[in-house]
């Protein structure tokens, strides 16, 4: 047996992250607790160190590992983007935990690992490689749902989570088994080859795959565990899930969709449709109902989620680039928004209920115009940025004639947009609760920036829609 | 000259309107008040320069509408008849102003009210001197906006709405008319300018216009929707009921709008369309119809109103009446006589009822006035003047306008003539009683005022009784120094081509030949109605309470103006509320909002409601939905056969 070191230069990224996260582990369980601090800046630091050498490699497209790990424009492009959300999430994280007593160096080292796996998702370019990203981010995601271990609710969410995510990952990896037995490869390039007409095995294996796909990024009917997780784990939990896991779920959702089965366009395209249009409209609907802040945004996701496959169903270039924007976009509007809830605190505690907002035009005004700035961004409203991630995936579905899906996820939207005008209007117009505690520095920071990208973002959209588009291009 | 004629009154009313809070109230009435000055004196100068020196003219200010075959021009035409609209609209336009600096002392919205009384004399000057069917019909819309603005000045008042929504409302009836006719005459002609219209009318005789399936005289057609225009805008028997109720408005806006200017707008309109009217013979026997019908019927009501305010309403809607009989029996330089002197008349007995209302603090009713001559000297001597020259005493204004149309009436061809000449002649008598009985109740007699009222009451001050005095003068000469330009040798002179007769004014020389009774029977009607006014009101003060007790039902039929509003009110008012009424509970509300925006937004909950339930908590719902979910999709690429 030949044995030689594969190049893993384009793998680095990864590789920086896992190495760091265990020296870091190492530390603290030398140090204990007091290595915390320096977990905490350890962490947000390796994030930052992958994202430079994303970057800084070789352009163009590379691949290693025998070709079932790729790092081409499309994966930087997402690489950077989950890079960027993990990050966001865990500086804002540091605060809220310690004001609820849960600082703990492994929470650092949970978000390295499963970024980790996130960056491997991206890359992946066979099943193999794509379930073991899956399973690196989710094993770390079960854990950081349950990570508050005193409440009952978080561990409910965890537990509920890990359940849920073992019956997907059974269904990913059926799906993934009949795809090998009908291809007789696990590679994307050798499954398209070999998948030229859909035969009902390889359809099935494809609903089972799609369905464990649909699970991660949390798509109608397999979101059922997202409004229970989000609520029940701890805020800083759910800003990281509502973030950087969407982003890798929706990237290897596309890379399985185009690369490895572009000759059965129309089979894994009703799937789509099907999914996006429900996402949608259950997103849209059931938001409406709710009252705690943390539910909604997980509605909130899940229409979004529904939008941005609207961009895959189209599964053209433009359609993709559209789900690149609206993702980048996504993650800036829902982190933005997490660093307002995470603001929520009143005599030192959270407040999750979305009625304790009235009149904070009034005690915050700034605080009030940014989150309404992202508010109105999230219901789509023109000239924010959320108008025209929904702009570019409409525009592709019509262009490939899906009008029945553009007209509905239209309808969706204006649906969905009284929840959110719901939030602007208890701001602006009723009667002021008492005042929140004042923003921590860095939730302010995230809020600034992302709520300044939400306004700015159509006087010079050209650079995010540029590389965008030449991440998609690359894919076909 | 015309150019500064026409738009200061517009220069006045922007910077009152719009600068109001930097000049102040002072300064709006000021700037209003100085530039209708310099107006009204320019005014004076044209009059001149156009009627004696036969300096005719018409400035085009720029093309207004260019579009296909339609091309209408923003110009002014300077001819005889607009001379005397110029003279009257400036001249009482720039005392109403001064005048109602003192009236207006305490309303806090001064310059609000001086930027609207600036803005309606713009839209009269541009109708007057308008050259076009179009630039006409502007002007008619913009001083219908301003009379529906300044009735309802004092907002706050729900009756001074209603007023000026009433006027607003019933002059859509006519206006709605007026175009018409302007779409037929420009369908017929081809254009809407006046020296083409003129130029072409001839030719339409005998034309024929199919409406409604019948095929009818074009120029009739057109005469009688013009006239449904005027109707309208100088309140006419069936379209009158907006002008009484136009009393709520400010008095010095009554005296301005609704007496001296815009309700002339109709007697104007005709004569200026006189080369149209000529022909339509029958639409001229309408004319005069409506406007003896008119003059008959207002006096009437005017006989038992207590309002004193009302009172001289209706008989400002009577004397237009008489204008029209001018008009209808080819007069119109005799209408036009009467519009001039009424203009001055009318505008006093207005300001002078002003002045009363003011140092009484508000009171309108004569009923509770009486004995006011001693408090009210100066202003009792204007009321006087005024109801001579109203109620034809010789020698005063109204004595030669007012007999000419009589005489007029009688010497008239057409049908309605001889209807016109009794109805008119009897409403002379009619206007004395009830103008002689306004000055006896308010001013002579014992006081029935509130004694505090009464110790209050003062006369107004001298910017008030100075425009009183200029109306006076002009209620006395006018009718002696203009008769010659109006109803004598000089008219041809004077007017020109801007009044045209198919048959060389030879009504004007045939009204001077009337037997000596006509001539003098107007006069006779005058001392009767004054005597009986008299010994009604003076002598024995028992008689009219005791007659209308015996009479009730007439009196009461007149005291509520013939039934009128009722019978509106019954008609098309409660219909079209119902019918709006009811597209507002059930069509608007029901329906629309119904099955559109609140049945959508209740069904969005009711989706909201059933999916929330979805969210049990408990874990084999979510792994069965999830299952579902798959099943579902491979059922249906198993239907489908793998796609």
């Amino acid at each position: 047996m030949n044995l030689t070191l594969p190049a893993l230069g384009p793998a680095l990224p990864e590789i920086v992250i896992l190495v760091g996260a265990l020296a870091l582990l190492f530390l603290g369980a030398w140090r204990g607790e007091a290595a915390r601090p320096v977990v905490d800046f350890g962490a947000i630091l390796l994030l930052v160190l992958a994202g430079a050498i994303v970057v800084l490699l070789p352009g163009g497209t590379l691949s290693t590992f025998g070709g079932s790990f790729l790092l081409d424009p499309f994966a930087r492009f997402l690489k950077i983007l989950a890079l960027a959300g993990a990050a966001a999430a865990l500086l804002m994280s540091f605060d809220f935990l310690r004001a609820e007593k849960l600082e703990r160096y492994e929470f650092g080292i949970l978000v390295l690992t499963a970024t980790a796996g996130m960056l491997v998702m991206i890359s992946s370019n066979d099943l193999i490689t794509l379930y073991l990203g899956v399973e690196l981010m989710s094993l770390s995601l079960y854990v950081m749902a349950a990570i508050q271990r005193d409440s009952v609710r978080s561990t409910e969410a965890g537990l509920k989570y890990f359940v849920l995510g073992a019956l997907s990952s059974g269904m990913l990896l059926y799906g993934a088994s009949l795809v090998y037995g009908f291809t007789g490869t696990v590679g994307f390039p050798g499954i398209a080859a070999a998948a030229k007409a859909g035969s009902l095995g390889l359809v099935f294996g494809l609903v089972f795959l799609f369905a464990g796909l649909a699970f991660k990024v949390s798509a109608v009917p397999f979101h059922m565990w997202t409004p229970d997780v989000y609520e029940g784990a701890p805020t800083p939990v759910t800003a990281f899930f509502a973030a950087a896991p969407k982003v890798a779920g929706i990237a290897i959702f596309v890379r399985v969709a185009i690369d490895a089965f572009p000759n059965i366009v129309p089979q894994w395209q009703q799937i789509v449709i099907f999914l996006a249009i429900a996402s949608m409209v259950l997103g849209a609907f059931a938001a409406i109902g709710q009252r705690n802040i943390k539910r909604l945004m997980a509605y909130s996701s899940i229409g979004h989620v529904g939008y941005t496959l609207v961009g895959l169903a189209a599964g053209t270039p433009a359609g993709v680039a559209g789900v690149l924007v609206y993702m980048a976009i996504y993650v800036a509007m829902t982190l933005g928004t997490f660093a307002c809830i995470l603001a929520m605190r009143r005599n030192g505690e959270a407040i999750e209920e979305i009625d304790e907002l009235a009149g904070l035009a009034r005690t915050q005004p700034m605080v009030a115009f940014l989150l309404g700035a992202l508010l109105f961004s999230l219901a789509g409203i023109p000239p924010l940025a959320g108008f025209f991630a929904k702009f570019y995936v409409f525009l592709a579905a019509i262009e490939a004639r899906l009008y029945a899906l553009a007209v509905i996820g239209v309808v969706a939207s204006v649906v969905g947009a009284y929840y959110y005008l719901r939030i602007v209007k208890l701001m602006y117009m009723d009667e002021p609760k008492a005042a929140f505690e004042p923003m921590a520095r860095p939730l302010g920071f995230v809020l600034g920036i992302t709520g300044l990208f939400v306004l700015l973002f159509f006087v010079y959209p050209a650079p995010l829609v540029a590389a965008a588009q030449a991440a998609a291009q690359s894919l076909f | 000259m015309y150019q500064a004629i026409v738009f200061l009154p517009l220069l006045g009313c922007l910077i009152a309107g719009l600068f109001g809070r930097f000049v102040g109230a002072r300064g709006a009435e000021i700037v209003t008040s100085a530039l209708l000055l310099v107006s009204a004196a320019l005014s004076w100068f044209a009059f001149v320069d156009v009627g004696f020196l036969g300096h005719e003219a018409r400035v085009k200010l720029f093309t207004w509408i260019a579009s296909g075959g339609l091309k209408v021009d923003w110009a002014l035409r300077i001819d005889g008849l607009t001379a005397v609209m110029l003279v009257v609209v400036t001249t009482v336009s720039a005392l109403v102003h001064v005048y109602s600096i003192g009236y207006m002392r305490e309303d806090p919205h001064r310059p609000r009210f001086f930027s609207y009384l600036s803005l309606f004399t713009f839209a009269m000057l541009m109708l007057v001197s308008s050259d076009n069917l179009v630039q006409l019909f502007f002007g008619w819309e913009g001083v219908g906006l301003m009379s529906y603005l300044l009735i309802g000045f004092w907002y706050q008042k729900p009756e001074a709405n209603a007023a000026a929504i009433k006027a607003f409302v019933v002059n859509r009836v006519g206006d709605f008319g007026f175009a018409l006719g302007i779409f037929a005459v420009f369908a017929l002609v081809g254009s809407v300018g006046f020296e083409t219209i003129f130029a072409e009318a001839k030719s339409l005789t005998g034309k024929t216009i199919h409406i409604l399936g019948g095929d009818f005289d074009a120029l009739t057609v057109i005469c009688l929707l013009l006239f449904l225009g005027a109707m309208g805008k100088s309140a006419q028997f069936l379209l009158h009921t907006w002008l009484p109720d136009a009393m709520e408005g400010p008095t010095p806006v009554s005296a301005l709008i609704h007496a001296a200017t815009m309700v002339t707008a109709g007697v104007f309109m005709v004569a200026r369309l006189s080369p149209l009217f000529e022909l339509a013979p029958t639409a001229l026997a309408f004319v005069t119809f409506i406007g003896a019908t008119t003059a008959f019927f207002a006096a009437t009501v005017g006989l038992v109103q207590n309002d004193i305010k009302r009172i001289v309403a209706y008989s400002t809607c009577s004397q237009l009446g008489y204008m029209f009989v001018a008009m209808g029996v080819g007069a119109y330089s005799v209408g036009m006589f009467h519009l001039f002197t009424h203009a001055f008349f009318k505008a006093l007995l207005f300001l002078g009822a002003g002045s009363v209302i003011t140092a009484l603090h508000h009171e309108q009713d004569i009923r509770r006035m009486g004995g006011l001559r001693p408090v009210l000297p100066i202003t009792y001597a204007m009321m006087v003047i005024g109801t001579l020259s109203l109620t034809g005493f010789p020698l005063t204004a109204g004595f030669f306008s007012k007999d000419a149309i009589i005489e007029a009436a009688y010497a008239g061809h057409n049908a309605f003539a001889a209807y016109a000449f009794w109805l008119t002649l009897i409403a002379a008598g009619l206007t004395a009683f009830y103008s002689w009985r306004l000055v006896f109740v308010a001013f002579h007699g014992r006081s029935r005022a509130d004694h505090h009222v009464l110790e209050h009451a003062h006369e107004s001050p001298p910017v008030m009784t100075v425009p009183l005095g200029v109306l006076a003068l002009g209620a006395i000469v006018a009718g002696f120094a203009a008769k010659g330009i109006f109803a004598g040798e000089g008219m041809e002179q004077f007017f020109r081509e801007s009044i045209f007769s198919k048959d060389g004014h030879r009504i004007i020389e045939e009204m001077h030949h009337g037997p000596f009774w006509v001539t003098w029977a107007p006069t006779l009607m005058m001392v009767v109605g004054f005597a009986v006014a008299y010994w009604f009101y003076i002598h024995d003060p028992a008689i009219p309470r005791e007659l209308a007790r015996r009479n009730d039902i007439l009196y009461r039929f007149l005291l509520n103006k013939w039934y009128f509003d009722e019978i509106y009110d019954f008609l098309l008012v409660r219909p079209v509320k119902w019918l709006g009424y009811t597209l507002w509970k059930r069509g608007d509300g029901w329906l629309i909002d119904g099955f559109g925006p609140d049945g959508v937004a209740a069904r969005v909950l009711d989706v909201t409601k059933n999916v929330i339930r979805l969210q049990t908590g408990y874990l084999y719902h979510y792994a069965f939905v999830m299952l579902v979910g798959v099943a579902a999709l491979v059922s249906w690429f198993l239907v489908r056969g793998g796609g």
